[in-house]
């Protein structure tokens, strides 16, 4: 698990600056790459033109739905869509998805933060059973989880409320979060520490002020690794909320689409774009952090 | 410096908040499903001791074995279809694209962060039959394929189908980019030194680039096949499990068997033994993966 993503990020420009000069003296010939480029072409269609079509059919009108052929444009910008989409249910989901992401978020950073510090950083008998243990976790089913949970938030009224949701999810964020964490850890200089140690730093203020800040990239990284997780999780907010006014956004769509059947495609898509493009745009905001992390851990590990 | 890094009641203070409310929440309600298993009943109606009547009963249960083989199934096609595709494309990456391959790699990551509900709606409304053709249907009837042009939800055969393809069309930006990662690590001087030696080509990757990824190559199996084997989202959204039980996985056969039914018992034993079947599996992989580093 060393864990030394700079280096890495520079070994990769070389060796793939390499490959390109290696490309360029061994001339391949264009028979090759045209077809090549012909299937790359195909692949960026099947992989966008979906994502663009959801988005131009939320501006459709159930008339253009039902008369139109699939790939027919939108004759204009029918806001109406959205506007019946966020009216009818989308705005409430919208929040109450906020409402318990963030909190859980908050809770899994601050709690796997200290932890992975003290299980890398630290030294105690145990730590590595203790880790071990955590990464059991990624491969339990949730199924496994879900009945018993369910019956001790039923039994302590938790049930139906957001703080089931934030306590499960803080608990099922800890075992991916603490395995990357404690790789970022690891690469954390211990001169540097040391220093802060013979400065009169104790082991609080070393956490805080000084270890922290040097992983302040992991800590984005599995923000937003968690958030996405978060965001699209179904199962458990399809066990533990049964009020639709509790409802997240991804059980918010389940119902959605049953609520206007097969008749209105339209505000079905609003909302479908409504739940979509947040993340995407958060992703293409960040996305290079999101690849970086998804693959540092599993690939260094 | 060793005294403070050794303190007894720091390490507490930032290991227990998480171990505590780890072991809560995922190792101890582990234990207590287990226990479920021996029991019928749910928390309304109260529980009654069965024995090992649930374990027996789950291997003469014919839906059991059908959401078992429905599982197994999915899961071998979409691993096949994440890693293999995953694998071409960051060969396509790195061989072919180099620099350029940035562009290409964010746009075809960009399904992996959608919420699984709304791209099963696009998918409904691709493979839509009634009132209008979707996509599918429409090019089919452009192409003048008419005899081909099918209800592909409605039949449990073709939403298998629909089925897999969503979720290899959501999910090959990931294994691409993660096979990506460990192309970018292969040193750039054994690929020099074996075109020196005159591999290239489809030789180049057999010989020299494959065995190189195996151990990546591993990861991204145990990784997509303990997340196939564990399908929820995709099916319950697209197709529900039907038409009947046809494409009900065991993860979906739990939860109805569970909350629909109220047999905790049951929908115990049905996650137990898709517990099972993950590590079972898990480690079959482990123990191919020593034999062929061996």
């Amino acid at each position: 698990m060393s864990q030394t993503l700079p280096r890495q990020l520079v070994d990769t420009q070389m060796s793939v600056a390499e490959l390109r000069v290696k490309r360029r003296e061994s001339r391949r010939n264009l028979l090759t790459r045209v077809p090549v480029w012909v299937l790359i072409g195909l692949l960026l269609v099947v992989e966008i033109y979906p994502l663009l079509w959801m988005l131009l059919s939320s501006f459709k009108t159930s008339d253009e739905f039902s008369t139109g052929v699939f790939w027919s444009l939108p004759t204009g910008l029918v806001w109406q869509n959205y506007v019946q989409a966020w009216t009818s249910g989308m705005s409430t989901y919208f929040l109450n998805s906020i409402l318990t992401v963030f909190p859980s978020l908050f809770l899994i950073l601050l709690i796997s933060l200290a932890a992975s510090f003290a299980l890398e950083v630290m030294k105690f008998r145990g730590s590595n059973v203790v880790l071990l243990a955590f990464l059991a976790g990624i491969m339990i089913p949730l199924q496994m989880v879900l009945l018993p949970l369910f019956t001790i938030y039923f039994q302590t009224g938790l049930i139906n409320t957001r703080w089931a949701l934030i306590i499960t999810y803080t608990a099922f964020g800890l075992p991916l979060s603490v395995f990357l964490m404690s790789g970022f850890f690891k690469s954390v200089s211990r001169t540097v520490i040391e220093a802060a140690v013979i400065d009169g730093a104790n082991i609080y203020q070393v956490f805080f002020q000084v270890a922290l800040p040097m992983v302040a990239n992991g800590i984005v990284t599995i923000a937003l690794v968690q958030f996405f997780f978060l965001w699209n999780d179904l199962l458990f907010s399809l066990t533990f909320i049964s009020s639709d006014s509790l409802r997240t956004i991804q059980v918010g769509l389940l119902n959605f689409s049953g609520q206007y059947g097969q008749v209105d495609w339209g505000p079905t898509f609003a909302a479908v774009c409504l739940a979509v493009f947040p993340t995407l745009i958060l992703y293409l905001i960040l996305n290079q952090q999101v690849i970086k992390g998804l693959t540092a851990g599993s690939v260094k590990g | 410096m060793e005294i403070m890094l050794r303190d007894r009641r720091a390490v507490l203070a930032f290991v227990g908040p998480a171990l505590l409310v780890y072991s809560l929440i995922v190792p101890a309600p582990i234990i207590w499903s287990l226990g479920y298993t021996v029991f019928e009943g749910n928390v309304i109606a109260g529980f009654q001791f069965v024995g090992f009547h649930n374990y027996a009963f789950l291997f003469s249960d014919p839906s059991f074995w059908q959401a078992l083989l429905f599982t197994v199934k999915y899961a071998v096609v979409v691993t096949i279809g994440q890693v293999g595709i995953g694998l071409v494309l960051s060969l396509l990456y790195v061989f072919f694209l180099g620099k350029a391959s940035g562009l290409i790699r964010t746009l075809v990551f960009f399904p992996v962060v959608l919420p699984t509900v709304a791209v099963a709606e696009l998918f409904k409304k691709i493979f839509e039959i009634v009132p209008q053709y979707g996509l599918v249907n429409s090019l089919l009837h452009l192409a003048h394929l008419d005899a081909s042009i099918q209800p592909w939800l409605g039949q449990g055969g073709s939403a298998f189908w629909v089925i897999c393809t969503m979720d290899i069309w959501r999910s090959m930006g990931f294994y691409a980019v993660l096979l990506f990662a460990g192309l970018v690590d292969i040193p750039g001087e054994i690929i020099e030194s074996a075109k020196v030696d005159g591999a290239s080509g489809l030789r180049l990757i057999r010989y020299i680039v494959l065995p190189l990824l195996t151990p990546i190559l591993f990861s991204s199996l145990i990784f997509s096949i303990n997340g196939t084997l564990k399908v929820f989202d995709t099916v319950l959204a697209l197709t529900g499990g039907g038409p009947g039980q046809s494409t009900t996985p065991l993860t979906l056969d739990m939860f109805n068997t569970a909350f629909a039914n109220g047999q905790y018992g049951y929908g115990s034993t049905l996650a137990t033994a898709l517990a099972v079947l993950s590590l079972f599996v898990t480690l079959l992989i482990f123990r191919s993966a020593r034999s062929d580093v061996a």
